[in-house]
């Protein structure tokens, strides 16, 4: 596979975070393992994935938020007071 | 506020004595605060129903960091609604925990404006604690705070805000300095601070000499505490001046260093060096006639954790001796490797001491590229599975 630049792999990181809401909560770990698997460890490293992590929060798509431990998840839906 | 506060017989209790009280303080705050009055409401129907009305809330934060907020909420928000979004800042401290009065002043005024007024400084992290803020005020207290210099400290699965002793800003027993490492490791590691990316909570405590006075040695996962390689410094006439003000040196001293080490004929002291442990008992005593030797760095001990329900676990050595000298990159380096094994190999939750309990310390040193060193062993016998490459291969 050819090398995704940081944008393509924070979109494919809030991809998976979407399709686990509600029922797994993952963690900055769990998604840099699900990108180096999807796009191979020579294309993206923990280094890469740690750039792409801080470009999804930044964009405000993820927040980090903690259940005995941090997770990066979805934020609240409007008004749901959270 | 003119009108007078609610009634709260049971607190009211605590103000009694001539100690300090926590009460009184609230009390002084509630006058001119609401917030600070709600918070008297809620404690006392706490009092009543022996029960805490706060609970935890996960999604609270400033924008882009992970960490520095714990959300808290009112389980009576009908009934205490100036209570209903308690949430608590930790605010990185001062190297040290030094202030001007001026400094103080401002962070007091900023939380004043933005929060209930309540402090405690410093909560056990080291941080400055903020209590008491809505949901809404969150983005623009942090705002006021980064104006005036000031960042959010460490909370969840990240780097916690370090903290250090006094060190040589006061003592003269630091064997490094333990301000300046802080805030270079504070610095250095900011990503790694707001933004978890760990199994769970990492913390650095700094302390000067083995007096370990930030308790780093039970409550941080990497503990650098000074020490020193070579002899004791030793001034003859102090000696045997506390001799003749009243020291007894033989019971005192003597026989109370824990290897035995030291002998003493009345005129001078002789310590066997290859024997001290560096307890800093002899020192302690006699501040004015010992010193800490002058070949000065620090003993890196990994692994503490102090856990409400389960054992204490304290650090064990992992580095008996490294120059503590601007970078820190030996430090860091160690740190790094850590996190880059634990990070990838720990469970939810898992502290890195259990980590090692859990994978092995064998393990544990083959991938974070550390040799066996015999200062390793915390006590006789307690990891006999270290096993070294050379014998493997023979045996197979
Ligand atoms: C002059 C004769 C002997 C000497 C100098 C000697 C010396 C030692 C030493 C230094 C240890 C290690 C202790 C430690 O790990 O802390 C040891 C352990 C041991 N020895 Fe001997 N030993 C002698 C005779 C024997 C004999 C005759 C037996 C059995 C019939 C024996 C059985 C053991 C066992 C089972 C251990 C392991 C004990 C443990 O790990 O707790 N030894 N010995
Ligand atoms: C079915 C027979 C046996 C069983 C199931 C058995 C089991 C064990 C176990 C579980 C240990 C503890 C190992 C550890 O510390 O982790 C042990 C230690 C030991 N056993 Fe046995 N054992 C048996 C027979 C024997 C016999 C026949 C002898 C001596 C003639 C013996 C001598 C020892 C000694 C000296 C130790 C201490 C070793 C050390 O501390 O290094 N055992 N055994
Ligand atoms: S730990 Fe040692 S150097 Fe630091 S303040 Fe305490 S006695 Fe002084
Ligand atoms: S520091 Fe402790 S071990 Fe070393 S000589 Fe003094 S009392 Fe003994």
């Amino acid at each position: 596979m050819s090398q995704p630049t940081v944008d393509e792999v924070a979109e494919a990181m809030y991809d998976l975070v979407k399709v686990t809401h509600g029922k797994k909560n993952l963690k900055a770990m769990d998604l840099t393992k699900a990108m180096i698997e999807k796009f191979g460890e020579d294309a993206v490293d923990k280094k890469f994935c740690k750039l792409a992590i801080r470009q999804l929060i930044d964009s405000g798509r993820c927040i980090y938020s903690y259940f005995g431990g941090s997770f990066i998840t979805l934020p609240p839906e409007e008004g749901s007071g959270g | 506020m003119s009108e007078k506060l609610r009634s709260t017989p049971l607190l009211d209790e605590l103000e009694k004595g001539p100690w300090p009280s926590f009460v009184k303080e609230i009390k002084k705050s509630a006058e001119t605060n609401t917030m600070a009055e709600g918070t008297l409401g809620q404690l006392e129907r706490s009092y009543m129903d022996k029960i805490s009305h706060w609970k935890h809330g996960g999604l609270v934060g400033v924008m882009g960091y992970g960490g520095g907020v714990i959300g808290r909420y009112s389980d009576l928000p009908e009934e205490f609604p100036e209570v209903a979004a308690f949430h608590t800042y930790r605010v990185n401290q001062p190297s040290g925990w030094f202030y001007t009065s001026d400094v103080l002043r401002t962070l007091c005024d900023i939380w004043e404006r933005h929060g209930s007024g309540l402090t405690n400084m410093h909560g056990s992290t080291g941080d400055i604690i903020f209590l008491g803020s809505t949901t809404e005020a969150l983005e623009p207290c942090f705002a006021d705070l980064t104006a005036n210099g000031f960042d959010l400290g460490g909370s969840g699965s990240d780097v916690r805000t370090p903290s250090c002793c006094v060190g040589p800003a006061r003592c003269e027993w630091a064997c490094y300095d333990t301000l300046d490492a802080c805030n270079d490791i504070t610095h250095s590691y900011q990503d790694e601070l707001h933004r978890p990316a760990f199994p769970y909570k990492y913390k650095f405590k700094f302390a000067g000499c083995p007096n370990d006075c930030v308790a780093s040695v039970a409550r941080s996962d990497m503990s650098i505490i000074g020490t020193w390689k070579d002899d004791i410094q030793v001034d003859q006439a102090k000696v045997q001046e506390y001799a003749a003000n009243g020291v007894d040196i033989e019971a005192e001293i003597c026989r109370l260093c824990p290897t035995k080490c030291i002998k003493w004929d009345g005129k001078s002291l002789d310590i066997d060096n290859a024997e001290c442990v560096k307890c800093m008992h002899c020192i302690n005593v006699m501040p004015k006639a010992l010193r800490p030797g002058k070949e000065r760095g620090a003993t890196i001990l990994i692994g503490a954790k102090a856990p409400i329900i389960g054992g204490a676990l304290l650090s064990a050595v992992f580095v008996p001796f490294l120059e503590m000298e601007p970078p820190y990159e030996d430090l860091k380096e160690l740190a790094e490797a850590i996190w880059d094994f634990w990070g990838e190999y720990g469970k939810n939750r898992e502290r890195v001491g259990e980590f090692i309990q859990r994978v092995g310390l064998g393990n544990f040193l083959d991938e974070i590229g550390l040799e066996p060193v015999p200062e390793m062993v915390a006590h006789p016998r307690s990891n006999p599975y270290i096993f070294f490459e050379e014998e493997l291969e023979e045996d197979e």
